[in-house]
């Protein structure tokens, strides 16, 4: 048994962390929020030219040919530096969708632009203020023709493409829409974590690709889920951890009562109770991890467990995170709001809590874990 | 024991809807604003000045000062029936509940009558300047200097989170008098007038984009020793008279409570069912509502409590630790249930309140004593546990560690 990153991951990660660090990612992110820019496509550029988009790409596309464990390293960083760049819709969903369910033709054309930057993806699924299910998709798909309109679709400006989840005669299918015709009318929606934009995308008479087959695509869907889900729980183990950092040093700094705020018990319990989600979070990300690469029937029980304990960690350490501050932390100065919004953002980006926790317990009654 | 109202507190009831109704519109579920913030700063004094006029702006307040005698039971009635209505809260809640009571307890009879009624009407907006960069949860530790000239005190330092400087006119504010004495016996209190020469104020941008809260700096700032209110060196139990009222003022969470989530999950899409029906909402709602309800009694028994005379003890901070709380809760129910959508800014009132809520929250947990610190009061003042060992007990304030 070994559950741990080998010495290249390693590396892979502290190389990732530098970068980061060294653009100023959080900055960057604070801006895009400030300014409304949807993205910061400066950082995104170097994320291409270091090849993160292609980790997962086999060589025979351009890409790098690595596994899912050199993708986890890279997710905590971006999510420790809260980075303003649309990996999660491209890489994550978007990018696997093609890898696993497209077709020869369609993997030539478009792999080898999703390495080199040309193509950006995201997936279009939400249509209305309550969460999606295989019986509400409204959208449609005939003769490959897309009609319908999603909404609180992340990072769908820098996107030239999007996968769409669609309903046709023969079942949910998934569909995949360029941008670039003018069918595609894409537009900003304002949302309570600026530093990535949330796009409505309305499809009229939109031609399309068939990703997979005509009726598996809510399966489809939801394994891209599964698998995402892992990856978010990174970015979210990597926020937390951020979190408890910066609540850590600011208790050693701060006096109050002539001593560091730290030496008072309710802070040392406060930090030490998100250092246990963490660690409870990161184990099962790890796991979860393990289950992915190695394309475990476990997955569904394993990514969901990850996906719940990194969501409720984020959401821990980011709102006592503020509370350690005191009333700094309720600036808008401090970054300690940039965390308690994205950790909201990443927890509802693909299904909340409930529906996550929901996930879990049936996916329990449909493995032999028990 | 009685919770229904006697027949003189039900006339009483009836007496306030009555007036409520000619004045104002009940709430509903289409509308609802906050007022808190500075654009309704007109519509607020207006509600103001209406209900001073009719008695109800300060209702236990003296007949001298704009009120009408009322007891504390009464004073409870006309909370909550106007809580029905949609109308401005927020604005003058420190002010009347905490820059007042300090007033009426300190103040010469002439400056009472030149500054009660003013601020009950809303024509004059008070503000708490206690907080300091280095003294929040410790407001002892303040650093701003008075300095004794003739008749007048000079006073200089800076002040922050001050809620409402922005727009206020008059604000009691709390110094250090003498660095060379222990923390707790070097300080006075006085109240300022906001426009005086020397005082600015830059507002701060708080986590929700608005700015409710200041910094404030006083540079050379002149006020007449006749503006002290206690002795040279009493500052000190001056503020906590004021911090027990705002324990009181401060209390109940403003926001999406219990009801609020009981009606959306009544109507929310929760996988083609309601919401309601879901077992784990249902849980959530049976908590918040014991809770919501826990606190409501709770306050009846304090009030039954004053109107025997007793004063109000330190269990009122249960209030804001639990509503707080809730109101963090609530907000990312309400946010979780649009899953994939929570994060949309749409115009719809409902999922406003929950947004609003959920950026709001993390400040009252803070403001007017933070969790932790109420959390303090009620286990040492409270239940009696041994206090914290002081490092800066007996100390010069000069010499009491700061970090810096
Ligand atoms: C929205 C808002 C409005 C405000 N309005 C006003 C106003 O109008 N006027 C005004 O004067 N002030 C106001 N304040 C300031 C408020 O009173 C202080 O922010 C608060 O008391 C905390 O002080 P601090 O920010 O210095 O945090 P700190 O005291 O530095 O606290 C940092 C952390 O340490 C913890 N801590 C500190 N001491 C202890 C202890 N002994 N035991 C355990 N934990 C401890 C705190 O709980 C907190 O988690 C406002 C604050 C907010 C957020």
């Amino acid at each position: 048994m070994n559950l741990d990153f080998s010495d290249d991951q390693k590396f892979l990660q502290s190389e990732a962390r530098k970068f980061l660090e060294k653009e100023g990612s959080i900055n960057r992110s604070r801006k895009v929020l400030e300014e409304k820019h949807n993205t910061d496509q400066d950082l995104w550029n170097k994320i291409v030219e270091l090849g993160w988009t292609g980790i997962r790409i086999p060589e025979e596309y351009d890409g790098l040919g690595l596994g899912y464990l050199e993708l986890c390293v890279v997710a905590e960083e971006l999510g420790r530096f809260l980075a303003p760049v649309p990996f999660s819709s491209s890489v994550y969903l978007f990018t696997e969708a093609i890898i696993k369910y497209a077709n020869e033709d369609v993997k030539k054309e478009i792999l080898p632009k999703l390495v080199s930057g040309e193509i950006v993806g995201t997936l279009a699924v939400t249509e209305d203020l309550f969460a999606p299910t295989i019986s509400n998709i409204k959208t449609t798909s005939e003769n490959n023709i897309v009609n319908g309109k999603k909404i609180a679709v992340a990072d769908a400006e820098i996107a030239t493409h999007s996968i769409v989840v669609s309903n046709s005669s023969s079942g949910i299918c998934l569909r995949l829409v360029d941008h670039s015709s003018d069918t595609v009318s894409i537009e900003h929606q304002d949302t309570i974590d600026e530093s990535r934009g949330h796009f409505s995308i309305e499809y009229k008479n939109s031609p399309s690709i068939l990703i997979g087959d005509e009726s598996n695509g809510w399966e489809f869907y939801e394994n891209l889920l599964n698998q995402a889900a892992v990856l978010f729980s990174f970015e979210q183990i990597g926020g937390s951890q951020a979190s408890l950092d910066m609540a850590t040093s600011y208790a050693k700094e701060r006096y109050a009562f002539g001593r560091q705020i730290g030496s008072f018990q309710a802070i040392k319990h406060k930090l030490a109770d998100m250092y246990v989600a963490i660690t409870l979070a990161k184990s099962n990300t790890y796991y979860a991890a393990w289950a992915l690469s190695t394309e475990s029937s476990d997955l569904s029980v394993a990514s969901a467990t990850a996906r719940v304990s990194s969501t409720k960690a984020y959401q821990l350490c980011s709102k006592e995170n503020i509370q350690t501050h005191g009333g700094n932390g309720f600036t808008w100065e401090y970054d300690c709001h940039l965390y308690y919004k994205r950790s909201k953002l990443l927890s509802v980006n693909i299904g909340s809590l409930p529906n996550w926790k929901e996930k879990l317990v049936s996916s329990l009654e449909k493995s032999n874990t028990y | 024991m009685d919770f229904n109202d006697t027949p003189e507190q039900a006339q009483f009831r009836n007496t306030c809807r009555e007036w409520l109704e000619k004045n104002a519109e009940p709430k509903s579920n289409k509308k609802k604003e906050d007022f808190a913030d500075i654009e309704f700063l007109d519509v607020a004094r207006e509600w103001q000045k209406k209900k001073y006029d009719a008695g109800w702006a300060m209702l236990h307040w003296p007949k001298e000062y704009g009120g009408i005698a009322a007891s504390p039971i009464e004073r409870i009635i006309w909370a909550e029936e106007e809580s029905k209505f949609n109308v401005p809260r927020g604005i003058f809640e420190i002010g009347l509940g905490m820059c007042g009571p300090v007033m009426m307890e300190y103040a010469s009879d002439e400056q009472k009558e030149r500054y009660l009624p003013a601020m009950a009407e809303g024509t004059e907006i008070w503000c708490q300047l206690f907080s300091e960069p280095s003294a929040g949860s410790d407001v002892a530790g303040l650093r701003s200097k008075a300095v004794q000239d003739g008749d007048n005190w000079i006073i200089n330092g800076q002040k922050v989170w001050t809620s409402g400087a922005h727009f206020c006119d008059y604000g009691i504010l709390v110094v250090r008098h003498d660095p060379n004495l222990e923390k707790h016996k070097g300080m006075t209190f006085f109240f300022v007038d906001m426009k005086s020469p020397g005082i600015e104020v830059k507002p701060i941008k708080q986590i929700t984009g608005g700015s409710s809260f200041n910094e404030v700096y006083f540079t050379d700032v002149v006020i007449p020793d006749s503006q002290r209110l206690g002795a040279i060196g009493d500052g000190w139990k001056v503020a906590i008279t004021t911090l027990m009222n705002e324990r009181l003022a401060v209390g109940d969470a403003n926001g999406a409570d219990v009801k609020e989530a009981f009606n959306w999950a009544k109507k929310q899409d929760d996988s083609g069912e309601s919401l309601i029906n879901n077992r784990a909402t249902r849980e959530s709602i049976a908590d918040w509502y014991c809770e919501a309800n826990g606190l409501k009694n709770t306050k009846l028994r304090t009030m039954s409590a004053l109107s025997k005379g007793e004063t109000p003890g330190p269990e009122a901070s249960i209030t804001k630790i639990v509503s707080a709380n809730k109101l963090q809760d609530i907000g990312n129910f309400g946010i979780d249930s649009l899953d994939m959508a929570g994060m949309l800014r749409t115009d719809d009132n409902e999922i406003q309140s929950f947004q609003n809520a959920w950026l709001g929250a993390p400040g009252l947990r803070i403001a007017g004593g933070t969790d932790e610190i109420l959390k303090n009061i009620i286990s040492e003042r409270v239940l009696g546990l041994p206090q914290d060992k002081r490092s800066d007990k007996g100390m010069p304030f000069k010499d009491i560690p700061s970090g810096n």
